[in-house]
C-alpha cells in the first residue's frame, strides 16, 4: 500500500439556495487517495460529485459553506484554514482544479505564457522570466504540446489542444491532486482522448501525484482511473477498482448504473438494458434510512428506518448497504437465473 | 425487415447554406438518404457535424437551400399552412432538451390536448379527451391524474421525456425524429425512455430517425446507421456492418477514440490480461 | 410562479419603491376628499403668498368673544415678530459705526447680541440720536435706520386701540369696541381662516391642493404614454424577434433610425410642429410614448431571438399552431416579466419627459390642469426662483424625485428577482 497522499474524513458541505434552504450537497464523505493512483467518481447529475470537487479544494465562497468533517492533504489539514492563506498555499500547489469549462477561462488577449508567468510568480515571487520559460518548454515538451503554444493566444487554439494547455498550465507547479471534473465532456472523441492521455502522462511521469477524475461517463471513467467511487444523493454508495466496480458491483444503485452502459462493441446489441425506475431523493430534505431504499429493487421494511453505514469489504472495496456483500451476490445470482 | 420494402423518407442533393458571401457556412452539403419505413435509423455524428440542421429541415422547420425531400415517396410540399399542417401529421420530432421542450406557463395536459386537437378530435366531448390523454400517460407509465394539474418543471426530466413519448403516441405520425432524447437525462433513465420507444414503434408502426453522437446507444437500437461528418454522409448501412466493420477513415477513427470496456484504450490502466471475466 | 410572488414581496427595494408609489397614489386620491374644490381657484389676490395660516382680520376682530390671557412673553414676542433680523442688524451696524466715530466703549462686533432683543434695545435707546452725523453712511441707509427707530418706539405702545365704525345714517364715527394688548381669539371661532401649508404661486392659487394633482395628472399621462410605448415595442419586438429575415432587417431599420435621432430632440421637434392649439394632456402622452419605444422593442427582440429556438416553441409549430397563438402562449408569457419591468421605467421616463417638455414651454396647453411640467413652467416664467419663493417649486421636485425614484426602485427590484445574475448573496 502506497502512501496516502489525500485522506477525506467525514466531509460534509451545503449549499444555501436562494430561499435559504440548505441543501446538504456532499454528506459526510470519507475516502482515501495513495499515491500514484487516480480515483474516478460517477454518479447521476445532482448527486453531489462536482460540489465534492469544489470542497475539495478546501476554498469555499457562497453559496457554498464548509460544516464539518477534515481535508488531509500529505499530513496538512486544509480545512478551517483562512481563504487567502488556502489560495495562496495550497491551490496549484497541493490540489489543483480543472472544470468542464477551463478552456474558455483563458483571457483572449494574453499569450499562453503569460498565464504560466502568473501561475508561478503567485507562489515564487522572485522567479526570473527565463526559468519560467524553461519550466514551460520542458513541461510542454514532454507533455506533447508544441513549443509554439507558449507564444499564442487562446483564439488561435483548438478547442482539444486549449483544454491541454490549460491543464498543462494548472499543474506546472506539480500538484499533489489533480482534481479533473469532465475535463472533456465538452469536447469530441478525439480530442477527449488526447486530452485523457495527456492526464495520464502527468501520472506517469510524477508531475501529479493523484488525481480525481469526475465524469458521468461510466466506459470513459473505466478507461482513465484506478479505481471508481459511486456517488448517490450526496453520499458514497460504492468504492472499488475499476474492473471489480464495472464488472462485479455489490450495491444495487451501481449495478444499475453499470447495467446501463452501452458501448459500440461486439456483443453490446444482445445485452439488456437495467433501468432504474423512479428519481433521486431531494437534497433539501433527504429521507431517513437508505437514501436508495425508495429505488431499490431489493429494499426490504428496515431500508428505510435504519441509517445504513459505509462498510468497508476489503482494503480499497466498501459499500453502503444493509445487506452483507454475499446476500447481494445471492440476490444478483436468483434475479440473473430468473 | 420485411422483404417489400417502402420509402418513406428520402432527399437528394439536400444543402443547407447559412449566411452568405464571406460569412458562407455550408452546414449540410448535398446529401443524399433513403430512410424505409418501419426501420429504427441512427444519424451518428459529433457537434457541428450538421445533424440538428438536417433534422430541422426533415421537420420543415428551416427552408432547405437546395435539393429535393420527398416524404411517402412524394416531393414535398409545404408551402401553405394546410400542408405543412398535413405534413406534421405525418412527421412529428421529440427533443434533446426536455427541460426546453415545454412551456412553462402552461400545465401539462395542454400539451396532450394539443395533440388531440390536432389529430381532429377538437370537437370530442371532454371525457373522450380525458380518456384519450390517460391512455396515452399509462402507455407511458406515468398516472395521468397526477398530472394534470403540474406544471412542467414539477417533473423530472426521465418524466418529462416520457410525457414526450405520449405524446407522440396520441399523435401517431409516421415518422419520428428523436434528436438525441436521452442525451439530457441520466444513464439509470435512459433504459425506460428507449425501452417506450422501442414499444410505441411496435405500437403504431412508425419509423424512427435516431439522431444521436452516441455510438454505443446508435450501435444499441438502430437497424441502420448513417455517420455524418461536416455536413456530409460519409458511410451508411447496417448497424453490425458500421459498427463492427467500418470502412471509412473517419468511423475507424471514431470508432477507435470512443472508450469501450471490453477493449480500453491502449494506455489504460485497466487492460486486462484476457482470462481475467466478467462477473 | 407562486415563489417569483414571495420573491417580489420580499424584494426590499420593490417594495420600498412600491409603498412610496402607493402613499403617494392614496394622497392622491384621499386629500380631494378633504379639500374639494378647483385646484386651480384663484384664491390669493397678490403673487406667491408664504406658506402659513391665513386668518381674515376682519372676522377676528367681530369673533364673539374675546379672552383676556397674560402671556409673560406677549411682549418680547411682538417685538421679534415686529423686530425682523435684517433690522436688527442695522442697527447693530449704526451703533458699530457711531461707537467708533465717537470713541464710545462698548460697542464692538462681539459685544452687541442681535440675538438679545431686549440688551440691544437698551444700548439703542441709550445712544441712537439724529443729532451725530455718521461719516460714510448713505443716505438711504440713514433713513432706513431712522424708520427703524420710530417702529422700535411703536412697539412699546401698548396703549389701546379704539374701533370705530362709520355711521351712514349721521355720518359719524361711532365707536364699537376696544382692542387691549391683552386681548386674544381663539382661531376656531374666527369664521375665515385658510392653511395654506404650501403657500400660493404667481396667480395666488393652492399650492399644496394644486401639486396633488398635478401629481395625478403627471401619472396619469406617464402611465399612458408607458403603455403605448410598451404596446408600440412589444409588437414591434416580438414580430422582429420571431419572424427574422426581411421583416427584421427593415424593423431594424427603423429602430436604428429612432436610435439615432435624440429622443428628446425628437419630442421636442414632434410637439412644436404639433403647435400650441393640439397640445392637450393626451397628445403629449401620446407623443411621449410614440418617441420612447424603441429601446423596448430593442430589447423584446433580443429576448425573443433566443426564445424563438428554444424547443418548446418548435413543437408548438409541430402542433401546427398559427403565428399569433405561438407568439401569445409560447413567446410573450417568457418575456412578461421583462416586459413589465420595462414598462415600469417607461412610464418614469415618461413622466420626466413630460416634466422637461412643460419646462421649455412645449408641454400641455391647458389651463384646466395642472401637471409637474406646468408647475415648474409657471414657477418659473414668474421668476419663484428670484424672489426666493422656494415653495412654489421645491416641493414639485421633490414630487418628481420621489416618483421616479420609487418607480425605478421598483424595476431595480425586479430586475434582481428575474436576473439571476444580478442577485445578491
Amino acid at each position: 500500500m502506497g502512501k496516502i497522499i489525500l485522506d477525506v474524513k467525514g466531509l460534509t458541505t451545503k449549499y444555501v439556495t436562494r430561499f435559504n434552504e440548505d441543501v446538504y450537497a456532499v454528506n459526510n464523505v470519507s475516502f482515501q487517495l495513495e499515491e500514484g493512483r487516480s480515483v474516478g467518481i460517477a454518479g447521476e447529475s445532482g448527486c453531489g460529485k462536482s460540489t465534492l470537487a469544489l470542497s475539495l479544494m478546501g476554498y469555499y465562497f457562497a453559496p457554498l459553506h464548509y460544516m464539518s468533517g477534515d481535508i488531509i492533504i500529505d499530513g496538512n489539514n486544509i480545512t478551517q484554514r483562512d481563504p487567502n492563506d488556502v489560495r495562496k498555499n495550497v491551490l496549484g500547489t497541493e490540489i489543483s482544479y480543472i472544470p468542464q469549462a477551463a478552456m474558455n477561462a483563458l483571457n483572449p488577449t494574453r499569450k499562453i505564457i503569460r498565464f504560466i508567468e502568473d501561475v508561478v510568480r503567485a507562489h515564487e515571487p522572485k522567479a526570473s522570466k527565463k526559468d519560467i520559460y524553461d519550466l514551460a518548454r520542458q513541461r510542454f515538451e514532454v507533455l506533447n504540446l508544441p513549443e509554439s503554444t507558449l507564444h499564442k493566444h487562446s483564439v488561435e487554439l483548438s478547442g482539444g489542444m486549449k483544454q491541454r494547455t490549460v491543464i498543462a498550465i494548472s499543474t506546472i507547479l506539480s500538484p499533489k491532486v489533480l482534481i479533473a471534473d469532465e475535463p472533456s465532456s465538452a469536447l469530441d472523441v478525439t480530442s477527449q482522448k488526447a486530452v485523457i492521455k495527456m492526464l495520464n502522462d502527468l501520472m506517469d511521469l510524477g508531475f501529479i501525484k493523484s488525481m480525481i477524475f469526475i465524469t458521468h461517463e461510466l466506459p470513459l471513467l473505466y478507461n482513465v482511473t484506478d479505481d471508481i467511487m459511486v456517488m448517490y444523493a450526496a453520499q458514497v454508495v460504492e468504492k472499488g477498482t475499476a474492473n471489480q466496480m464495472v464488472f462485479d458491483p455489490l450495491h444495487p444503485y451501481s449495478k444499475g448504473l453499470m447495467g446501463a452502459m452501452l458501448v459500440p462493441e461486439e456483443g453490446a446489441r444482445d445485452i439488456k438494458l437495467i433501468a432504474i425506475p423512479g428519481t433521486p431523493p431531494n437534497l433539501k430534505s433527504p429521507p431517513t434510512g437508505c437514501r436508495f431504499a425508495e429505488r431499490c429493487k431489493y429494499a426490504m421494511p428496515q431500508c428505510k428506518v435504519y441509517t445504513v453505514e459505509y462498510n468497508d469489504v476489503e482494503n480499497n472495496r466498501g459499500f453502503r448497504c444493509l445487506m452483507s456483500e454475499n446476500e447481494l451476490r445471492e440476490a444478483y445470482a436468483k434475479e440473473g437465473s430468473q | 425487415m420485411s422483404e417489400k420494402r417502402q420509402l418513406c423518407l428520402s432527399g437528394k442533393g439536400v444543402t443547407k447554406v447559412f449566411g452568405h458571401g464571406r460569412k458562407k457556412t455550408v452546414a449540410v452539403n448535398n446529401v443524399d438518404f433513403e430512410f424505409y419505413s418501419g426501420d429504427l435509423i441512427s444519424i451518428v455524428g459529433e457537434s457541428g457535424s450538421g445533424k440538428t440542421t438536417l433534422i430541422k429541415m426533415l421537420l420543415g422547420l428551416t427552408s432547405v437551400t437546395d435539393g429535393e425531400i420527398f416524404f411517402m415517396g412524394k416531393k414535398r410540399d409545404i408551402r401553405s399552412r394546410k400542408n405543412k399542417k398535413e405534413y406534421w401529421n405525418g412527421i412529428q420530432a421529440i427533443f434533446q432538451d426536455p427541460y426546453s421542450s415545454y412551456n412553462i406557463f402552461s400545465k401539462i395536459d395542454t400539451v396532450l390536448l394539443d395533440c388531440i386537437n390536432m389529430r381532429g378530435g377538437r370537437r370530442f366531448p371532454i371525457k373522450k379527451k380525458i380518456e384519450m390523454m390517460r391512455e396515452a400517460c399509462s402507455f407511458v407509465n406515468l398516472k395521468f391524474d397526477e398530472m394534470t394539474n403540474k406544471y412542467p418543471f414539477e417533473l423530472s426530466g426521465g418524466q418529462m421525456q416520457r410525457l414526450m413519448i405520449a405524446r407522440i403516441f396520441l399523435l401517431r405520425p409516421k415518422i419520428l425524429l428523436a434528436d438525441e432524447p436521452t442525451s439530457m437525462i441520466d444513464a439509470c433513465s435512459r433504459a425506460t425512455i428507449l425501452d417506450y420507444l422501442l414499444k410505441l414503434r411496435d405500437e403504431i408502426g412508425m419509423t424512427i430517425i435516431f439522431i444521436t453522437h452516441d455510438m454505443g446507444l446508435a450501435y444499441y437500437v438502430s437497424d441502420s446507421v448513417y455517420i455524418m461528418e461536416r455536413g456530409k454522409f460519409v458511410e451508411y448501412g447496417s448497424a453490425n456492418e458500421i459498427i463492427l466493420n467500418p470502412k471509412a477513415d473517419y468511423t475507424k477513427q471514431l470508432l477507435d477514440d470512443i472508450p469501450k470496456i471490453n477493449n480500453p484504450w491502449e494506455f489504460s490502466r485497466n487492460r486486462r490480461p484476457a482470462e481475467t471475466g466478467a462477473s | 410562479m407562486k415563489s417569483q410572488l414571495k420573491q417580489i414581496t420580499r424584494s426590499s427595494k420593490f417594495m420600498t419603491g412600491f409603498i412610496l408609489i402607493f402613499v403617494i397614489v392614496a394622497f392622491i386620491l384621499i386629500y380631494p376628499l378633504f379639500n374639494p374644490g378647483n385646484p386651480l381657484e384663484m384664491i390669493g389676490l397678490g403673487t406667491f403668498f408664504r406658506p402659513g395660516t391665513y386668518v381674515s382680520v376682519y372676522d377676528s376682530l367681530n369673533v364673539q368673544r374675546t379672552y383676556t390671557l397674560r402671556l409673560p412673553e406677549a411682549a418680547a414676542n411682538r417685538i421679534d415678530g415686529k423686530l425682523s433680523y435684517d433690522d436688527r442688524e442695522s442697527m447693530r451696524d449704526w451703533l458699530i459705526r457711531y461707537g467708533e466715530q465717537e470713541g464710545v466703549a462698548g460697542l464692538t462686533y462681539e459685544e452687541i447680541d442681535t440675538y438679545d432683543v431686549h440688551a440691544l434695545l437698551a444700548l439703542w435707546w441709550e445712544h441712537y440720536t439724529t443729532d451725530v452725523f455718521i461719516e460714510g453712511m448713505i443716505t438711504a441707509d440713514r433713513r432706513l435706520v431712522a424708520r427703524i427707530d420710530s417702529r422700535v418706539e411703536r412697539i412699546f405702545e401698548d396703549s389701546d386701540i379704539i374701533l370705530m365704525m362709520y355711521n351712514y345714517e349721521t355720518g359719524e364715527y361711532e365707536e364699537f369696541g376696544v382692542v387691549t394688548a391683552t386681548d386674544y381669539v381663539n382661531i376656531r371661532e374666527v369664521a375665515n381662516t385658510i392653511w395654506l401649508p404650501l403657500g400660493t404661486d404667481n396667480f395666488g392659487r393652492d399650492v399644496l391642493k394644486q401639486l396633488v394633482s398635478a401629481t395625478g395628472a403627471s401619472l396619469i399621462m406617464g402611465l399612458i404614454a408607458g403603455v403605448i410605448a410598451t404596446i408600440i415595442g412589444l409588437t414591434f419586438g416580438l414580430l422582429s424577434g420571431y419572424l427574422g429575415g426581411i421583416v427584421d432587417d427593415i424593423l431594424m431599420f427603423i429602430f436604428n433610425l429612432f436610435t439615432v435621432i435624440p429622443g428628446f430632440i425628437l419630442l421636442v421637434l414632434i410637439s412644436f410642429a404639433i403647435g400650441q392649439e393640439q397640445r392637450g394632456m393626451l397628445t403629449v402622452a401620446i407623443v411621449i410614448g410614440v418617441t420612447s419605444w424603441v429601446w423596448t422593442a430593442r430589447s423584446v427582440r433580443s429576448q425573443v431571438m433566443s426564445l424563438r429556438n428554444r424547443d418548446h416553441v418548435n413543437l408548438s409549430k409541430l402542433s401546427g399552431h398559427s403565428l399569433p397563438k405561438i407568439l401569445v402562449r409560447d413567446v410573450a408569457p417568457y418575456i412578461a416579466s421583462y416586459v413589465v419591468m420595462a414598462f415600469i421605467l417607461q412610464v418614469s421616463t415618461a413622466i420626466l419627459a413630460e416634466a422637461a417638455l412643460s419646462m421649455i414651454g412645449l408641454g400641455p396647453m391647458t389651463t384646466e390642469q395642472a401637471t409637474l411640467g406646468l408647475m415648474m413652467n409657471w414657477a418659473m416664467n414668474f421668476g419663484a426662483h428670484l424672489i426666493g419663493a422656494w415653495w412654489a417649486y421645491i416641493p414639485v421636485v421633490l414630487v418628481i424625485a420621489t416618483v421616479s425614484f420609487a418607480l425605478n426602485l421598483m424595476n431595480t427590484g425586479l430586475d434582481q428577482i428575474f436576473n439571476p445574475q444580478l442577485r445578491e448573496g
